[in-house]
């Protein structure tokens, strides 16, 4: 049984000073409960508290569910364990992690000077005049790009793509479940069946094979060029992100940053802005092959295990094009169900692909598609919801 | 608390990290002193401990090295796509329960409830791993190594959920099974995928990192009796200034024992270029990366683990 080696004073100062490093950890943005805070103290209960290492390890244990937070929980613990005074001072310095700077309002300031043009801030009444289109307004606003839409046009935009939700594309899984046309015998249910009538077997069971929506992982470039569209990519995958579970988003610029969790948040705007708080360059330059690298060894492995389908939504204006980024694209390509290449640049009836870059990536894109308007989103959701083909290498060009 | 029923044969619990550590060490598991010190308070907290970390740094490995150290039973559940209640719990031996039902028709009993009772008892259930791993043992609670859950899908996570937080499992025709003192659990993943945070919660998480060279040095040493001093220092060396390289997959410890075995196996008594190229299959498993250490890498990797100092 546990020993408790503590007098009761040293105890209370113990567990003021637990509670107070918990809160520490808080609001330096990791996920702290009460529990872990009863765990903490009933752990530092056996063993020997001493020993500074084995406390360290023993609160990292409890404290620490993500390897991302273990940077964080080090340094907070060597200051918090130093001198608690300094603390408070402290921690502006400690590398917090984005989530934690949660002041929508900052945030939100930062989108507008980072992805809006001044006529996105005009006032709500102005634009609830503008919003009564009639039917051909709409029908001119699906082929409209979005380069060239006024704040009143994007706002409806905006409401279509929150609309829009993907019909099931699926795959099949290895999960069964009852299904009269199944082609496996649920030989279970069959007996007990059976057992009504006395052993007889009546009816058979039969189990089919559940079909779960293909996980979806965006590669959004957010460099100057493509500062028109980056946010109403956003707000489409934050709406089907809201239907199907299984949607991971990166962003990328001069670095590569994962806003999955930022975009969880219900509410569009919220997601936006902790997106744009996580994220150090907004509209600066592109590497995309640096990034695909990072991501292809970061995380490649640990989104795309289940048989996704990557959107790499990129206008490919690559600089520093060199075979460093063939090689990525084939490798992404390689370890990934579909590679979908989505450029706003395909609006352009005469597009060729002269880039460099573009020349790269091109043989190495399961399908390349436009993404410049409304329609354009709607023909990808269709794609999306198709089933899905065997892996083929044809190259679907579509003129918008 | 779990108190392990001290029977004969049996070894005690731990009682400090340090005795933990010596368990361990003295199984030839050599582990970080943070390892050592979760895993003696998931012993102590009775709390699953979950290993998470890079392929072959000895994840699965610490399981089998303390089910046989505490003398326990080791059960392993490995996970795959579409692991279900049928091949990781129980499963009813349908074939036998038929058979059952067509005896009974043939000596005359025509009692529905008393059938439905026969044949949905014990002896035709056949239990899978997370359910053996509840049943009373004389030797103590078992070691249940669920490994690589993340091969696993969402749902089945959200049963282990289930599982891991009382102990028991429910089963519709014969009713609740519950363990008299919880197993000592180790959930190891290879983040092939993200797990969810409400089963991390219920655990106590570790990142299982590469050794650094001196404990990487005494592993190899420890697992490949007979390799001479020089040698071993030189493939200790050799991967871990891979390491720092840029590849795809770097070696585990797992590959640097492999290839010390293979370097002892083929008589090597340092390491040359060409008895490297030769290896390489050992400690790399990706073209893109054994192309990369053609030439001058390979070069310079080399100088560095061969030079004298």
């Amino acid at each position: 049984m546990a020993i408790n080696h503590l007098a009761p004073e040293q105890t209370e100062q113990f567990a003021d000073n637990i509670v107070g490093f918990a809160r520490a950890l808080r609001s330096a943005g990791m996920p702290v409960g009460p529990g872990a805070v009863i765990d903490a103290m009933s752990a530092l209960q056996v063993i020997d508290i001493g020993n500074r290492a084995d406390v360290f390890t023993t609160l990292e244990a409890i404290f620490v569910k993500r390897h991302e937070h273990a940077l964080i929980f080090r340094q907070a613990f060597n200051l918090f364990f130093r001198a608690s005074e300094e603390w408070k001072h402290m921690l502006d310095s400690v590398p917090l992690p984005e989530q934690a700077k949660k002041k929508p309002q900052a945030g939100a300031r930062r989108v507008q000077e980072a992805m809006s043009q001044p006529r996105m801030t005009e006032t709500p009444q102005h634009q609830e005049q503008d919003l009564r289109l009639s039917v051909s307004d709409k029908e001119i606003l699906q082929k409209k790009d979005f380069a060239q839409m006024s704040a009143a046009e994007i706002t409806e935009a905006l409401r279509a793509v929150e609309r829009m939700r993907l019909p099931q594309a699926e795959l099949l899984t290895r999960r069964h479940r009852p299904d009269p046309r199944g082609l496996r015998l649920d030989l279970r249910r069959t007996l007990r069946a059976s057992l009504r009538t006395g052993g007889d077997i009546i009816d058979i069971h039969r189990l089919g094979r559940i079909e779960k929506p293909a996980p979806i992982v965006a590669l959004l470039d957010i460099s100057g060029s493509m500062n028109e569209y980056t946010r109403l990519f956003l707000h489409f995958l934050h709406a089907i992100g809201d239907a199907r579970k299984r949607v991971s988003v990166f962003l990328f610029g001069t670095r590569l940053t994962n806003v999955t969790r930022a975009l969880r948040q219900r509410d569009p705007d919220e997601a936006l802005a902790s997106c744009s708080a996580s994220v150090e360059d907004w509209a600066g330059g592109t590497r995309i092959s640096a990034s695909l690298h990072n991501f292809n060894k970061l995380w490649a492995r640990r989104v795309l295990s289940q048989g996704a389908i990557v959107l790499l939504i990129s206008d490919g204006l690559e600089r520093e094009a060199d075979s460093r980024l063939a090689f990525e694209m084939d490798r992404l390509h390689r370890s990934c169900r579909r590679l979908i290449w989505l450029n706003p640049l395909l609006r352009f009836g005469g597009f060729e692909a002269k880039a460099q870059g573009i020349k790269m990536m091109l043989p190495h894109v399961d399908e390349f598609r436009p993404v410049h308007n409304l329609s354009s989103i709607q023909e990808l959701i269709t794609t999306l919801s198709r089933p899905l083909p065997p892996h083929h290498r044809s190259l679907i060009r579509s003129a918008a | 608390m779990t108190s392990a029923a001290n029977t004969s044969g049996a070894n005690t619990m731990p009682a400090s990290v340090d005795a933990m550590l010596e368990l361990l060490t003295s199984r030839g598991y050599l582990a970080e002193r943070s390892l050592a010190t979760v895993t003696y308070l998931s012993l102590r907290m009775g709390r699953p401990l979950f290993l998470e970390g890079e392929a072959g740094v000895g994840k699965t490995e610490i399981a089998k090295v303390l089910s046989a150290a505490l003398g326990r039973k080791l059960i392993r559940l490995q996970c795959y796509e579409g692991l279900d209640v049928s091949s990781a719990v129980y499963e009813w031996n349908s074939a036998a329960q038929m058979i059952a039902i067509r005896m009974a028709e043939a000596a005359g009993d025509t009692d529905r409830d008393q059938l439905s009772s026969d044949i949905f008892a014990d002896r035709y259930m056949i239990k899978r791993p997370l359910l053996q791993a509840l049943e009373p043992d004389v030797a103590g609670p078992p070691v249940l190594l669920i490994d690589e859950l993340d091969r696993a899908d969402e749902a089945f996570e959200a049963y282990l959920l289930e599982i891991l937080s009382d102990f028991q499992v429910t089963i519709p025709e014969f009713g609740t099974v519950k363990a008299p003192h919880p197993p000592i659990v180790i959930i190891t993943s290879n983040r092939t995928r993200e797990i969810h945070d409400a089963l991390k919660r219920r655990c106590l998480y570790h990142w299982v990192d590469y050794p650094a060279a001196e404990r990487e040095l005494a592993i190899v040493k420890t697992r490949v009796p007979g390799i001479s001093a020089k040698l071993s220092q030189q493939v200790v060396r050799f991967v871990q200034a891979l390491r720092n390289q840029d590849f795809y997959k770097s070696p585990g410890v797992a590959e640097t024992i492999d290839w010390a075995t293979a370097l002892s196996e083929l008589d090597a008594r340092s390491l040359t270029p060409q008895v490297v190229g030769d290896t390489l299959g050992a400690l790399l498993k990706y073209q893109d990366d054994i192309t990369r250490m053609q030439g001058d890498t390979l070069q310079k990797v080399l100088k560095e683990a061969t030079s004298e100092n």
